[in-house]
């Protein structure tokens, strides 16, 4: 299955390698960066490419590339997936997935690598399991460490994998037992020049932050449950449950992760929160065009707007950008063509506007393509689809548990076309 | 270098310890470099007695080896370390052994006697990971040892032992093939294997070894459907795959009936074609108006197996994990029937918001999919929808896709988005666009003008590279009807003064030269421009313009004669050789010489025949011969090992290979007889519950499924049990379908008879119908023992059949009719297999559970405990003795025959979880009707309880002939009390009062515990709680073994792992406030011991008392 893997940053160095068998020269990773170059956006490589005797599987993920080496069939989505376990495992221990924190922490990461793949094939990828064997560096520890000379390795052997709760570490316990989760649900919409939806969903996910001690069970209902067409779950929820009742029944996790993902059915009308007055033009005559954006609210449920933010990738002609914001500030990055006008709360009385002139390059044609704007919002305390959790109950343990939900609406791919 | 100063930190931690001599700053970056001089300051790190300095001259060994350093040659200093009582240097060391070993092999092998004493450790993880290592060892010389360990540890008690064995089979493999025989032994005995923690790794290991033995499978095949979903996520995907491959060997093909109509209502319809394949009614039509040839084949039944895997596969599309739902999609793409394909649309939609390098495989295998199968993903259009921000790669297979999507219907949608995708900034997307364009246009003839226009406003855009796009498409599209757009010509033909693009000249050339009749004025001037720039051209261009001339030279020789003179000149001394040659090529053709032979005759005929317009296919088309979702497929190209994916049987291979030995005491009736069962009655085929013996090894899945339709409503719990809805309505048609051809053929023969019988015979068959569904609900409310239900089920409808003589006539005439085996025989073997049946029935009352067969309820129970009970792993890793109450459950009496007038009712405690309501005591009832008339409508009436039970009544059941028994499961709450529920028992005539008392001890359900856990609960529960016995236990009941079964007899417990051989523990919950309840025997000398229960509930604890020491000291 997965033969090596190497971690190459953007510059295209590569700083570490880990092979699961027999070693390959890095010089396999020549046929990337052939394909890198020839991509000029990292985003656009090819996650698999085809060389001589190898076959190359590559993610892109926090401006690293993770490059798998295969040499025989396997399910292309088997190792993309594996490889965003790596990054996510990463994440988890070091808080985030960069270049220096690999760099920092090299030894935990390759021992990390090590559990994770056994010839190959996945051998422990829950967070829980491999947490048991490789404790993540805390700064309590490590000072602790330094004074006595301990390790980070657990030194009690992983029991974990030998659990049917592979998720869940026994003996978990806290003083303050809590549960907090919540409901943030994204609006993907594709707007068209005259405000019409052309397409809009809401996806979900409900994140959860369960410091639970024991083996608690917890049970989630929900008041309008039919909301949801689609759904995946963590492999913790009891998937016959829901089928018969539609209740979210599991032994949490500890600690933080993703109790599902949901896609609300479409038949549902799609409340669009904000609507967006645009124009933009390029002159025939002279080296320079005009901006005019405003925003306004539209369908809100009675709710704030907040974190407002409006991303333009402009033609790559635009030299430069003179305008004026009523309310916010507006960056031109000259090098990626990228405006950022960032708004901040909406406020409905005075409607933030953002209006100027575009130098363009002399000489060059005018731009016909009009660039599409990219929205970023935030309403707080709201679910845009209505779907409410009704109660969480939990059972097997005594004690009486902090419970909290929050709900929280944000712009996913939210684009206006012009 | 930012390690470093992590490395620092830890330095002036050790060297506050104490250890001067090494403050010299060693963690400074130089020790990367390879100077070898610090590499001795590491082996003498590596010398000393201090942990802490060997850790820390360890770690900086791996990052350098994480760094790709060579670090190779402080192998001899760091192997000494393997024996190091330090867990982290020696993981470290292993690390490091397994990174070297292969280059230093004889060094290598002074470890070896470590693991092999690893292996022989009491601790299983000490075991696995010495086997781990030892595996990971590229050392030739180690393979007889290697060999001998994997074998061990193949049998070794821990499943996870096992797990690392099939882990090791791979590596040995690639080490040395010629092992290959003896490998594929123990993964037949790994395959064998019941626990989930082995399954995935093994079926790895078959794949890599000998994925060709398909035959190792069979026996297994059950089993691995069962245990699916409960196996971690990596393991699902390889499994599901081998499956895909294995259920294409091993079943016939359920679209084969489609497919014959296909062939049969023509050739002529291609999937872009204009009338639509997908929409249902129509099918439906064709279906009647096809019956003909149908009755010709045999009714397709799906192989309940081949169902197993479609149910058992389905949830998994609910899987977090990418790759899971991906193998699960191909699985139904490849195996499903065409109605249920349709359900991995929505699970594949859900991948796209995913990370982007997974959208990209996704959309690569949903593009394949949408040439076949394109109504699946019709409603989901938006969802392909492109944005701006998409990477090229996706925007251009969202592109195809939704070409490949474009009906009449949504072409006008589409087209209006391909509209704004044309101004992208995105050039190659714009290109693609175009091309996508020119797609729709040649499939969808009422657009094609649309199209035509749209791109030829295009030819005015002021980017180079999106008219040269258009251009050769527009030539490809003109090509199907020319003689209707010579202006669209001429405006091209103009093109050649401003465009660059060589592709886009070639292909005005080539249109100018192909239709030079319809412009005969520009044509003569765009070759005397071309000729003026020959020289400059591509060789793509050169060779059109050479052909123009030529064309021209026929059509209009007078203009032209002197300037295709030159061109050919300019040509015979091109650089190219193509060039070179075509020139001679033509000239020799088409200037007629005295050399010149009969071809020149010809030469009109061979430049100007019709041209066949070009087809523009996806790129995506046959892509499907590859199975979806692997690297084969996303290449378009063979990998290295891969599995082709082998066409449907002809004939359906004997199913009974997946017959599993059935141990003695559940006296199974062969499969065979099963099988027999369905052929005569299609309509069970696809009932569930059937998915053979093995079900009673795992009667999770079971459970869990009859609960789903249990509480599901009451109308798909009339139909086949766990199918979901759709499923459901599919099988319908089936039945209906059946129906159909069976009162076709019955008609036949009703011709004779007088129209009034058949009136009869119709609503006989209605009513012989409607018992059908009754019994199947009354099947599916009673519990999770599929077995029992299905032998309680098919033996109901078989009194059925006998019940009147009326009926039994029709039906045997209906077999008859079916002409499939005479109906003599099979009326005896019916008879036969009654008598069989209920013989089994009352042995199945008193059933011996297997170890399996312990409650299980995954998504049910309420609380981890019932999970931890289905962990495969608990029967392997304690004794299999621990968990089996071994001995039969007992029966109690409702009803006597005699107060019941013939009518007798026992009921015991099956102490299966009760589904619809898991506080509820399951109480498993059975009436013997001992009258000699029938009994109808038994119910539950006028229930009287203490405050807070409750009861839920099993469904009424409508008729229970004389001499017959049939079961059904109730459930009551007792709310943790022995205080008794009464009720009447209600027949068509009587009404008898009942009561059913439960004994302490079935009021509880067993947990799993460990020993930990167990003492800490215990600790809990002192005082009050506790309750302490003393007793001399019964002369036969003195070894753990009898003492265990007497207390899992007594009361519903677990029990719990111990590692003193004086005590037996065993804990539970109750089952309605789930208070834990905690038992332990202890023994001591001469048959005295001790019985402690910790409840918190003190009058269950004292109840409980009482009865354990009944059951010992008797």
């Amino acid at each position: 299955m997965i033969h090596s893997l190497f971690l190459i940053n953007h510059t295209g160095d590569i700083f570490l390698e880990k092979h699961w068998k027999s070693v390959i020269g890095r010089s396999v990773c020549d046929y990337f960066f052939e394909a890198r170059e020839k991509a000029v956006e990292p985003e656009n490589v090819p996650p698999v490419l085809q060389t001589p005797h190898h076959y190359l599987i590559s993610i892109y993920r926090g401006k690293l590339f993770f490059l798998s080496v295969i040499q025989t069939e396997v399910p292309p989505l088997f190792v993309i997936e594996f490889l965003h376990r790596v990054a996510d495992t990463i994440q988890d221990y070091f808080g985030e997935c960069s270049e220096g924190v690999i760099k920092d922490n090299v030894v935990t990461v390759y021992e990390l690598l090590e559990e994770m793949l056994d010839n190959g094939f996945p051998l422990a990828t829950e967070s829980n399991v491999l947490k048991e064997m490789i404790r993540p560096p805390t700064i309590l520890r490590s000072v602790v460490n330094t004074l006595t000379g301990a390790s980070n390795v657990g030194d009690t052997l992983p029991t974990g994998q030998l659990s049917n709760v592979p998720w869940r570490r026994v003996g978990v316990k806290y003083t303050n037992n809590e549960a907090y989760f919540d409901v943030i649900e994204e609006i993907d919409a594709i707007l068209d020049k005259s405000g019409t939806t052309v397409f809009a969903e809401i996806q979900g996910v409900i994140e959860a932050c369960v410091r639970l001690t024991g083996m608690p069970d917890l049970t989630l209902s929900f008041m309008n449950p039919r909301l949801l067409d689609d759904v995946s779950f963590h492999p913790c929820v009891r998937f016959k449950r829901w089928e018969s009742e539609r209740v979210l029944s599991f032994i949490p996790p500890d600690g933080n992760f993703t109790l599902m993902n949901y896609h609300v059915s479409s038949q549902n009308l799609v409340a669009i929160p904000v609507y967006v007055k645009q124009s933009i033009s390029f002159f025939e005559t002279g080296p320079c065009g005009r901006l005019d954006i405003t925003i306004g609210p539209k369908q809100t449920m009675g709710k704030t707007v907040e974190g407002l933010m409006v991303t333009i990738h402009m033609p790559k002609a635009v030299l430069s950008a003179n305008l004026t914001a009523t309310q916010g500030t507006y960056t031109y990055d000259l090098a990626t063509k990228v405006l950022v006008w960032d708004i901040g709360k909406l406020n409905p009385q005075k409607l933030p506007n953002l209006k100027g002139s575009l130098t363009t390059q002399a000489g060059t044609p005018k731009p016909e393509d009009n660039p599409s704007l990219n929205i970023d919002l935030k309403i707080q305390q709201l679910a845009i689809s209505g779907l409410k959790v009704s109660r969480l109950d939990m059972y097997g343990e005594k004690y009486k548990p902090f419970k909290g939900v929050k709900y929280l609406t944000k712009a996913g791919k939210f684009q206006v076309r012009t | 270098m930012s390690a470093s100063s992590a490395f620092n930190d830890e330095k002036g931690g050790s060297s506050s310890v104490g250890e001067p001599e090494y403050g010299h700053d060693p963690a400074s970056g130089g020790i990367f470099s390879s100077d070898y001089k610090r590499h001795d300051d590491l082996k003498e790190m590596l010398d000393s007695n201090k942990d802490s300095l060997k850790l820390e001259a360890m770690k900086r060994i791996v990052a350098m080896i994480a760094r790709g350093k060579n670090a190779s040659d402080l192998f001899p200093a760091v192997v000494k370390n393997v024996a190091c009582k330090n867990i982290e240097v020696k993981k470290l060391v292993y690390v490091y052994l397994v990174r070297y070993a292969e280059e230093q092999q004889d060094l290598a092998l002074l470890s070896i006697s470590t693991f092999q004493r690893g292996l022989k450790d009491p601790n299983q993880l000490i075991r696995a990971s010495a086997l781990r290592v030892l595996s990971s060892i590229r050392v030739t010389i180690i393979v007889p040892i290697m060999m001998l360990a994997i074998k061990e540890a193949a049998s070794d008690m821990s499943p996870y032992v096992r797990k690392t064995a099939a882990h090791a089979i791979p590596k040995l493999y690639s080490l040395d093939p010629e092992q290959k025989d003896q490998l594929i032994e123990v993964i037949e005995k790994l395959l064998a294997d019941k626990t989930t923690l082995v399954a995935g790794s093994v079926v790895m290991a078959f794949e890599e070894v000998c994925p060709e033995r398909i035959d190792l499978i069979h026996k297994n095949y059950r089993k691995l459907c069962n245990l699916l979903i409960d196996v971690e996520e990596w393991g699902q995907v390889v499994i599901i795959n081998m499956l895909t491959r294995y259920a294409r060997t091993q079943f016939l093909n359920p679209n084969m009936n489609e497919s014959l109509l296909e062939e049969g209502s023509g050739g002529d319809r291609t999937f872009y074609g204009s009338d639509e394949d997908e929409d249902e009614d129509e099918e439906e039509k064709e279906k009647k108006a096809e019956t003909p040839a149908m009755a010709k084949r045999k009714p397709y039944v799906m192989d309940p197996d081949h169902r197993l895997l479609l149910r058992n596969t389905k949830p998994l599309l609910q899987s977090r994990n990418a790759a899971v739902v991906m193998a699960v999609a191909q699985l139904y793409f490849h195996l499903a029937p065409k109605a249920e394909v349709g359900v991995i649309a929505k699970a594949l939609v859900r991948l796209l918001r995913s990370h982007s390098e997974v959208q990209y495989v996704v959309l690569q295998n949903v593009a394949t999919m949408t040439i076949k199968r394109r109504g699946m993903f019709e409603p989901y259009l938006k969802s392909f929808y492109i944005r701006s921000t998409d990477p090229t790669q996706i925007k251009v297979l969202k592109l195809e896709v939704l070409t490949n999507l474009a009906n009449e219907t949504n072409i006008s949608t589409i087209l209006r988005e391909f509209q704004t995708y044309i101004k992208s900034m995105d050039k190659d997307f714009v290109a693609a666009t175009i091309q996508a364009i020119g797609r729709c246009a040649t499939n969808i003839g009422e657009v094609r003008d649309t199209c035509l226009n749209g791109l030829v406003q295009l030819l005015s855009n002021r980017d180079e590279l999106v008219v040269a796009e258009s251009v050769v498409v527009i030539k490809k599209l003109l090509q199907m009807q020319p003689e209707k757009h010579s202006d669209i010509i001429k405006h091209m033909a103009k093109l050649t003064d401003n465009i660059q693009v060589p592709m886009a000249r070639a292909s005005i050339l080539w249109l100018i030269g192909e239709y030079c009749e319809h412009v005969p004025k520009i044509a003569p001037d765009v070759l005397r421009k071309m000729a003026k720039s020959f020289t400059n051209e591509e060789d793509i261009v050169k060779l059109q313009i050479i052909n123009l001339a030529a064309k021209l030279y026929l059509t209009n020789s007078k203009q032209t004669k002197l300037l295709t003179q030159y061109v050919l000149n300019l040509a015979k001394y091109d650089q190219n050789y193509d060039i070179r040659d075509r020139a001679r090529f033509i000239r020799q053709l088409i200037v007629p010489t005295e050399k010149s032979g009969a071809l020149s005759k010809y030469a009109k005929k061979l430049f100007l025949a019709l041209k066949p317009a070009p087809v523009l296919e996806s790129p995506f088309k046959d892509r499907d011969h590859f199975q979806l979702g692997s690297l084969s497929h996303l290449l378009n190209a063979k990998a290295g090992g891969y599995q082709e994916l082998p066409d449907w049987p002809e004939a359906a291979p004997d199913p009974s290979v997946r017959n599993v030995e059935v141990p003695e005491w559940t006296k199974c009736s062969s499969r065979e007889k099963r099988k027999e069962k369905k052929v005569e009655k299609p309509f069970y085929s696809d009932s569930e519950g059937e998915s053979g013996p093995t079900e009673s090894a795992d009667s999770e899945s079971d459970s869990a499924s009859g609960s789903e339709s249990g509480s599901g409503s009451e109308e798909s719990a009339s139909r086949s049990e766990s199918e979901e809805s759709e499923d459901g309505s599919e099988s319908e048609e089936e039945e209906e379908e059946e129906e159909e051809e069976k009162e076709k053929k019955k008609k036949k023969k009703e011709l004779k008879k007088p129209v009034q019988e058949s009136e009869s015979e119709q609503s006989s068959e209605e009513e012989e119908r409607k018992h059908q569904r009754k019994t199947k609900q009354r099947k599916s409310d009673s519990e999770s023992e599929s077995d029992e239900d299905e032998e309680s089920e098919s033996e109901s409808s078989q009194s059925e059949s006998e019940e009147s003589e009326s009926e039994a006539e029709v039906k045997k005439k209906k077999k008859a009719a079916e002409s499939k085996p005479p109906s003599k025989p099979v009326k005896k073997e019916s008879k036969k297999e009654k008598k069989e049946m209920s013989l089994l029935d009352l042995d199945d009352f008193e059933p011996a559970p297997s170890p399996q067969v312990t409650p299980v309820n995954t998504f049910l129970s309420n609380s981890l405990v019932t999970d931890l009970e289905g962990l495969s792993l608990s029967d392997t890793v304690l004794s299999p003795a621990t968990i089996a109450p071994s001995s039969a459950l007992k029966n109690y009496e409702l009803l006597h025959r005699i107060t019941g007038e013939g009518l007798s009712v026992e009921y015991c405690f099956s102490r299966q979880p009760f589904s619809p309501d898991a506080n509820m005591v399951a109480v498993q009832m059975q009436f013997t009707n001992n009258a000699t008339a029938d009994t109808k409508n038994l119910h539950i009436e006028d229930v009287k309880l203490q405050s807070g039970m409750r009861v839920k009544e099993f469904s009424e059941i409508e008729l229970l002939p004389a001499g017959e028994t049939a079961t059904a499961v109730m459930g009551i709450d007792f709310c943790d009390s022995t205080q008794a529920a009464n009720f009447q028992l209600c027949t068509h005539t009587r009404k008898f009062f009942v009561s059913i008392q439960p004994p302490v001890g079935e009021l509880m359900r067993p947990v799993f515990l460990t020993e930990n856990e167990f003492k800490k609960e215990q600790g809990q529960l002192m005082g009050m709680n506790e309750i302490t016995e003393k007793l001399t236990l019964d002369m036969k009941c003195r070894n753990e073994h009898t003492i265990v079964q007497r207390v899992t007899t007594a009361a519903n417990l677990s029990r719990v792992p111990c590692g003193s051989d004086k005590e037996c523990r065993f804990a539970g919950r109750t089952v309605s406030s789930s208070s834990l309840v905690l038992v332990t025997v202890a023994t001591k000398e001469e048959g005295a011991a001790q019985l402690t229960v910790n409840c918190e509930k003190m009058v269950i604890g004292t109840m409980l008392v009482k009865d354990i020491l009944l059951a010992l000291t008797q």
